[in-house]
């Protein structure tokens, strides 16, 4: 292998966190501590920029660091919020100063920490170009030659001279975009830029940012799109408080990533409480459990997994013909399903359910919803006299895939619903349909 | 376009080098990096230049309203009730000759002190030379400093003063204008992002700093032995030089801009070397 073009060698990140003060009591006390708030303040404000090790206030944001990055290599950085993601940027783009360790950088680097830095809302969009554009680091003959390609990548010729407080946010972004993707350094740092535009922008950025790899630029690239990550970056890091817990494959890393990160929530059975619901008070929904296939109360199910919804509620004087009904809705609102517990015992005005504490469960199946997050809402009800209760989201719950294995099936695809979908392929010109089957 | 592309890669090939690595000891100015950023310095000059006065109906008359009117105020209160002299020059143009230098010098000290907080946004965002950012204002500053100018020149033609030789010196005084309004922006600047006193601080700095300065008043009314010691402060040396070599009416205070010149120079370097120690932690503690 040759010399890499980003070395990290014990690299650590020290940051001061304000710690509770003290409360006054007496007036007194209230006095002096005022007039003795200079000579703390100062204090204060000096130990802010002084390393120390043995502190109650401060948090190593990175302890420790080490990796090599070689040439051309495109790098997914993933992790939760607080990992030290973008303090690993911050340092590798020379914003902050380690407090400790190093980095041997060979070559250009650029940063996109965020997409229109330094874009001045009175200035044209030809003048902002200009702006970003020497703030990122290029030179104005650069930005000169590539003057055109930028404004047809951002498709905003028509507002070229106008004031970019004008532009709507989604124009904003693209010729924020445009000026970024312009950028040619050997090692380019991008930190969750993708997060921003709508659908089909974002998917032209990724384009773009998959050309950038193929010209054999180097790419560390920090975000929480897992699918982003998988389809750019061949190799990827995995940060967890600060340390490195894993460098290696993407698609394993992710797998384990995932893993980690649902055993944390199963930890904590879910179980939705519900204070108060509307209604008329004969009924009382208590709380709503999701169970996934396990048996586990848990808030995140796996796709394959059949999972079950049950609602506990209390029924204060006897009721004829009562039903739970539940709804499920996508994060974009959309009504997925609704089912109701006369879909299994059927309507019969004749039954009467006694005062008493009652659990129903709703049992899904698997290969049913698409990843994603999704919200409950409930209600009971006599089928015929209106609601008792109802009851808007009282519980959510993320589809997720965690037992995939890996390869094509592990994609995102379009759509809420994902279920099995089997295929035949036969052959037509040919008699022979053995081979197929 | 990949034909292109491929020669940017070959005109880059020379593969600069980083060693990032906690900083010990002095910094040093790093002459290389701002060349290379001189472009991002022109276009933050323009882009404040620019700026100012967008969405203003008095626009670049702004430049010369505020010298103007303060003259007018200074003339009759300073000028004619207090009778102050002016080294038998019209009060008005001693007085407004004066205050282009001091609006251009107050005005650069205020925007540069507050430019580091300001531009926190940036600082936490991207990497380029910090010290670029307060020496934006001094420089953005020039344009109304000429356009207040004009019209002292105006003034000049009405009351028949015309400049001696010595004009050729007024660049030189406007470059110790710049490195003293520089050196103090950046010392300001740099105290600003840790300590936020110093927004508190720079409007009182400024008034009293004012009235050190012979603004309403000649140098000449400093008792003769007191004289050097009250040029410590260099826009004494830089505004008396003004009033020498525009209005031709006074000798040139060669020994009072000599000491300017020494104490901006020295302000400059203090106010950049302070800046260059403290500028790694902008990013942390804006």
């Amino acid at each position: 292998m040759s010399t890499p073009i980003i070395q990290v060698k014990g690299l650590s990140k020290q940051y001061h966190i304000g710690l509770r003060e003290k409360s006054t009591r007496t007036f007194r006390e209230a006095l002096t501590d005022a007039f003795m708030a200079p000579v703390r303040n100062l204090r204060n404000l000096r130990r802010l920029t002084r390393v120390e090790h043995d502190s109650p206030d401060i948090i190593w944001a990175l302890h420790d660091i080490s990796f090599d990055i070689q040439p051309s290599e495109v790098v997914g950085i993933i992790g939760k919020n607080g990992a030290g993601k973008s303090t690993l940027l911050k340092i590798l783009s020379r914003i902050t100063e380690p407090t400790s360790g190093e980095i041997r950088l060979h070559g250009r680097v650029a940063s996109l920490l965020e997409v229109g830095t330094g874009f001045h809302p009175e200035l044209t969009g030809r003048e902002n170009i200009y702006l970003n554009g020497t703030i990122l680091g290029m030179r104005k003959t650069e930005i000169d030659r590539k003057f055109d390609e930028i404004v047809a990548f951002s498709e905003i010729e028509k507002f070229l001279d106008t004031p970019v407080k004008r532009y709507s946010s989604g124009m904003y972004v693209r010729l924020a975009f445009a000026v970024a993707a312009h950028l040619e350094p050997e090692i380019l740092l991008i930190d969750e830029v993708l997060a921003v535009g709508d659908a089909a922008f974002q998917k032209k950025c990724l384009g773009k940012m998959g050309d950038v790899a193929y010209q054999g630029r180097t790419v560390l690239f920090v975000s929480h799109n897992m699918p982003a990550v998988r389809e750019l970056c061949p190799r990827a890091i995995y940060l967890a408080d600060g340390s490195i817990a894993l460098d290696g494959v993407t698609d394993t890393i992710i797998e384990h990533y995932i893993k980690t990160s649902l055993n944390k929530i199963n930890k904590t059975p879910h179980e939705f409480i519900i204070k108060a619901a509307a209604g008329s008070g004969k009924v009382t929904p208590l709380s709503v459990i999701i169970r996934n296939g396990k048996g586990d109360k848990s808030s995140v199910v796996d796709m394959d997994e059949d999972f079950t919804i049950a609602v506990t509620y209390q029924i204060h004087e006897p009721i004829n013909n009562y039903h739970t009904f539940i709804n499920v809705y996508s994060t974009d609102s959309t009504h997925v399903l609704g089912a109701a517990t006369w879909d299994t015992h059927g309507l019969n005005p004749e039954v009467v359910s006694q005062p008493g504490t009652y659990t129903c469960s709703f049992s899904l199946p698997g290969h049913l919803l698409n990843k994603g997050a999704y919200t409950i809402n409930i209600n009971g009800q006599s089928p015929g006299k209106g609601f008792i209760y109802q009851e808007e989201n009282a519980a959510t719950f993320t589809v997720s895939e965690f037992g995939g294995t890996g390869g094509a099936k592990s994609r995102n695809r379009p759509g809420i619903i994902r279920p099995l979908i089997t295929s035949d392929i036969a052959r037509l010109d040919r008699g022979d349909m053995d081979s197929q089957t | 376009m990949f034909q292109i592309l491929q020669g940017v890669f070959v005109e880059m090939s020379s593969q600069p080098f980083t060693h990032i690595k906690p900083k010990k000891g002095l910094q040093l100015i790093n002459f290389r990096e701002l060349v290379h950023y001189r472009d991002l310095f022109a276009f933050l000059v323009i882009r404040d230049i620019k700026v100012k006065y967008k969405q203003t109906v008095l626009g670049g008359l702004w430049a010369i309203i505020q010298p103007f009117f303060l003259m007018v105020v200074f003339t009759l209160f300073f000028g004619k009730l207090a009778k102050i002299p002016s080294d038998g020059i019209p009060y008005p143009i001693f007085n407004y000759t004066a205050m282009i230098a001091w609006t251009y010098f107050a005005g650069a000290i205020n925007t540069s002190s507050n430019s580091i907080v300001g531009s926190g946004s940036l600082i936490s965002k991207v990497y380029f030379p910090r010290v670029i950012i307060p020496l934006t204002s001094v420089l953005a500053g020039l344009l109304d400093f000429s356009l207040a100018f004009i019209v002292l020149l105006g003034m000049m033609l009405y009351y028949q003063i015309y400049p001696t030789i010595l004009i050729l010196t007024l660049p030189g005084l406007v470059v110790l204008m710049m490195l003293t309004a520089g050196g103090v922006g950046m010392l300001l600047a740099a105290l600003n992002a840790k300590y936020r006193d110093i927004r508190y601080t720079v409007p009182f700095l400024v008034q009293f700093w004012m009235f050190i300065t012979p603004i309403v008043y000649p140098a000449s009314m400093v008792p003769e032995r007191y004289r050097m010691i009250y040029a410590l402060n260099p826009m004494t040396g830089v505004i008396e030089g003004f009033r020498a070599v525009l209005l031709g009416r006074t000798e040139f205070p060669g020994e009072m801009v000599l000491l300017s010149a020494v104490i901006s120079l020295g302000l400059f370097i203090l106010g950049l070397t302070y800046f260059k120690q403290v500028e790694r932690y902008f990013a942390d503690v804006i």
